[in-house]
């Protein structure tokens, strides 16, 4: 197991050195390292930290990379394992948005593979939530009701899930990127010891395997990485809210509800939910919102946001924010978009003043027309920008405030 | 009480850039930091430990180089450090990670609590912490922005969710993941630093933490990196022209035309 510079073939020709993301190779001279050739006289080392990624041996031109995968340990069968399911989160009775988005790639995992798509929903009450999951996709629902499943806590869930996952084996278990679905999801793979994937940006079937190909962005959005599970189930992925398009609901949708009571059952449960506090300053709903305005550096200090709330009030969308106008301590955090913040996909991003760091850019380059509003214009944000507007945001914001309020009326 | 704080040495930045011409990292000139979520981490093992007594040890899983941050660690004023490494632990993914440094946590000894950043800066995936505390078998709460209370045996924490927050208690040993709102770090004191210097930094590998050599490193991680590209960039489109009046008008028009508003 592990990487290995064949002696023989490298030339040293560093080519290698730039592909690596951990930076993680050297060219050194092969007289120092005791390693002749009668042609070359330099050759790549490795360094400690090499986790096997294979970013190098691509742009080798000498095929003098070799990486090594060990398969020693008799891996299970993977082959009894069928079916796409969604984990169906809900809070306070409501089944998040996430979910119906999730249902509908689902959908396509399932109707790609040719399996049931599936739909796990825990909590209490939830008959006309099960409904719902049908008519927008599921072909199947396991409700499992509990007073103690009302809320989610991560103890009584995981059990009543990972037990589910072991009695009917799905390929493929999906869940929303979300603060439960993170926490959750990670400690039901661990359970299982199995495969999951945070954050993917794309899904797709590799037909020949069956293997699901995870796609997220890495390194902040520069490098894309494409990751499997080969030879573990379910494979399982997180999908944050707003990467994929929601599913279409279809009324007159047939499907099987499994319902299950584990009233009676022995679950841990080792944390106490003791109150749930909605915080008013978090009210933007950035995630959901058709518009959006966003201020960043440019707005040059907290005294001047309001002008992107007055556009945003016209245009009856959010308010969004860059990370520097955030870390600054303009606006709180809960307004952030990007990699660290939300992502968000609204019908109209409206950028101000925000350069466009890559960090910004991977969390709204998905939005359906981009609008920036920025002096610099070398500023990155117009490479992504539908219609760009070089010029001053404290002029052209207000003018634009100004004529929307005229058209609008 | 002794509090365990789990950190990662990542390079100093996430805007790595791209050079276009050979479409590959830019990493020249990056420098390794402890992951900034991790600095919230020990901070907050440090204020408990001012608190209620007893001992803050700090451990990385890691190649050699991670002994630094390991350092760093110890000059904000930690105990005890502890460095997982081995060849072995190569290529792991977050569940050979959660395993691994579970079986180093073990061999540290009792503890009360384990703290962990919410997630690393360069994989924000967030799945270590909740990881370790399965294969320990403790309860977990992740992105706590506050703790209320902590006595022997409990823990009452707030954890940030997207509308709000939840006040949730459970009993010790446990584990949590802190958000940046739970506390503002401090800078290492020129005392810690001297300290940190010299300090004798446990340097433990696989057999040291007696793991089971199938569920370390690549062996161990379920899910493999298949390839890596450079993300198709959205095209950019049109500059609209004019003084601010006139953009104005026209950037309308068009949002118009495209029936958005």
């Amino acid at each position: 197991m592990g990487i290995e510079i064949l002696e023989d073939k490298c030339s040293g020709c560093s080519l290698c050195v730039k592909s690596c993301p951990f930076g993680l190779i050297k060219i050194v001279s092969r007289e120092e390292v005791g390693k002749p050739h009668p042609k070359y006289k330099k050759i790549a080392v490795i360094g400690q930290g090499c986790n096997l990624c294979g970013a190098c041996l691509e742009p080798c031109s000498f095929q003098a990379i070799l990486i090594e995968r060990e398969e020693a340990k008799p891996r299970p069968d993977v082959s009894q394992y069928k079916g796409v399911w969604v984990f169906a989160e809900q809070k306070k009775g409501e089944i998040q948005g996430v979910v119906y988005e999730l249902l509908g790639e689902g959908r396509k995992l399932a109707d790609k593979l040719g399996v049931k798509l599936s739909c796990v929903l825990l909590g209490k009450g939830m008959d006309e939530g099960a409904k719902e999951l049908i008519a927008y996709g599921a072909d199947r629902v396991y409700q499992i009701e509990g007073a103690i499943l009302r809320n989610f806590q991560d103890d009584p869930y995981t059990d009543v899930l990972t037990d589910l996952v072991e009695k009917e084996k799905p390929e493929i278990v999906l869940m929303g990127a979300t603060a439960i679905g993170r926490s959750f999801a990670s400690r039901v793979a661990a359970r299982l010891g199995t495969g999951l994937t945070a954050d993917c940006t794309e899904l797709a079937i590799d037909l020949k395997t069956r293997q699901l190909l995870q796609t997220r962005p890495a390194f902040g959005g520069n490098i894309m990485a494409t990751i499997t599970t080969p030879h573990n189930r379910p494979q399982m992925a997180t999908v944050r809210h707003k990467v994929f398009k929601k599913a279409v609901r279809q009324g007159n949708r047939n499907g099987e509800v499994i319902k299950e009571n584990v009233e009676g059952k022995s679950l841990s449960l080792r944390t106490k939910l003791l109150n749930m506090i909605e915080d008013i300053t978090q009210t933007v709903k950035l995630a959901d919102a058709d518009i959006i305005v966003s201020g960043g550096r440019g707005l040059g200090g907290p005294e001047n946001f309001p002008i992107i709330e007055e556009l945003a009030r016209t245009l009856g969308g959010a308010v969004g924010a860059s990370r520097a106008a955030v870390d600054a301590g303009w606006i709180p955090y809960s307004h952030q978009v990007g990699q660290t913040g939300r992502t968000v996909c609204p019908k109209i991003y409206i950028a101000c003043g925000i350069s466009g760091a890559i960090q910004h850019l991977v969390g709204m380059q998905s939005s359906e027309i981009i609008v920036a509003i920025n002096k610099d214009p070398n500023a990155p944000i117009f490479k992504v920008a539908t219609y760009g507007i070089e010029g001053d945001l404290f002029q052209v914001v207000p003018a634009l405030t100004k004529k929307l309020k005229e058209v609008l009326e | 009480m002794n509090f365990i704080i789990c950190i990662k040495q990542v390079p100093g930045t996430t805007e790595v850039k791209i050079d276009p011409r050979t479409n590959t990292l830019i990493r020249e000139g990056v420098e390794s930091i402890v992951n900034p979520f991790d600095t919230y981490a020990i901070e907050e093992g440090l204020r408990l430990k001012e608190r209620m007594g007893g001992k803050v040890t700090v451990i990385s899983m890691g190649p050699p180089q991670a002994e630094s941050a390991l350092r760093e660690a110890l000059s904000m004023g930690c105990d005890e450090a502890v460095l997982l490494t081995d060849p072995a632990f190569a290529g792991s993914d977050t569940l050979a990670t959660s395993y691994t440094l579970a079986c180093g946590i073990r061999k540290i000894g009792e503890f009360s609590l384990i703290i962990c950043g919410k997630q690393a800066i360069d994989g924000d995936t967030a799945q270590v912490g909740p990881g370790i505390a399965e294969k320990l078998g403790i309860p977990a709460v992740t992105y706590v922005k506050k703790i209320e209370d902590i006595s022997e045996a409990h823990i009452r924490v707030e954890r940030m969710m997207e509308e709000g927050y939840e006040v949730v208690e459970m009993g010790l040993p446990a584990l949590i993941t802190v958000v940046k709102e739970i506390n503002e770090p401090r800078l290492p004191s020129l005392k810690g630093m001297m300290r940190a210097k010299k300090a004798k930094i446990d340097i433990w590998n696989a057999s040291d933490i007696a793991c089971e050599k199938e569920r370390i490193g690549q062996l161990g991680s379920p899910t493999i990196v298949n390839k890596i590209f450079t993300p198709p960039p959205r095209k950019g489109g049109e500059i609209i022209l004019g003084d601010p009046e006139e953009q104005a008008r026209k950037l309308v028009e068009k949002l118009r035309q495209a029936k958005v508003i």
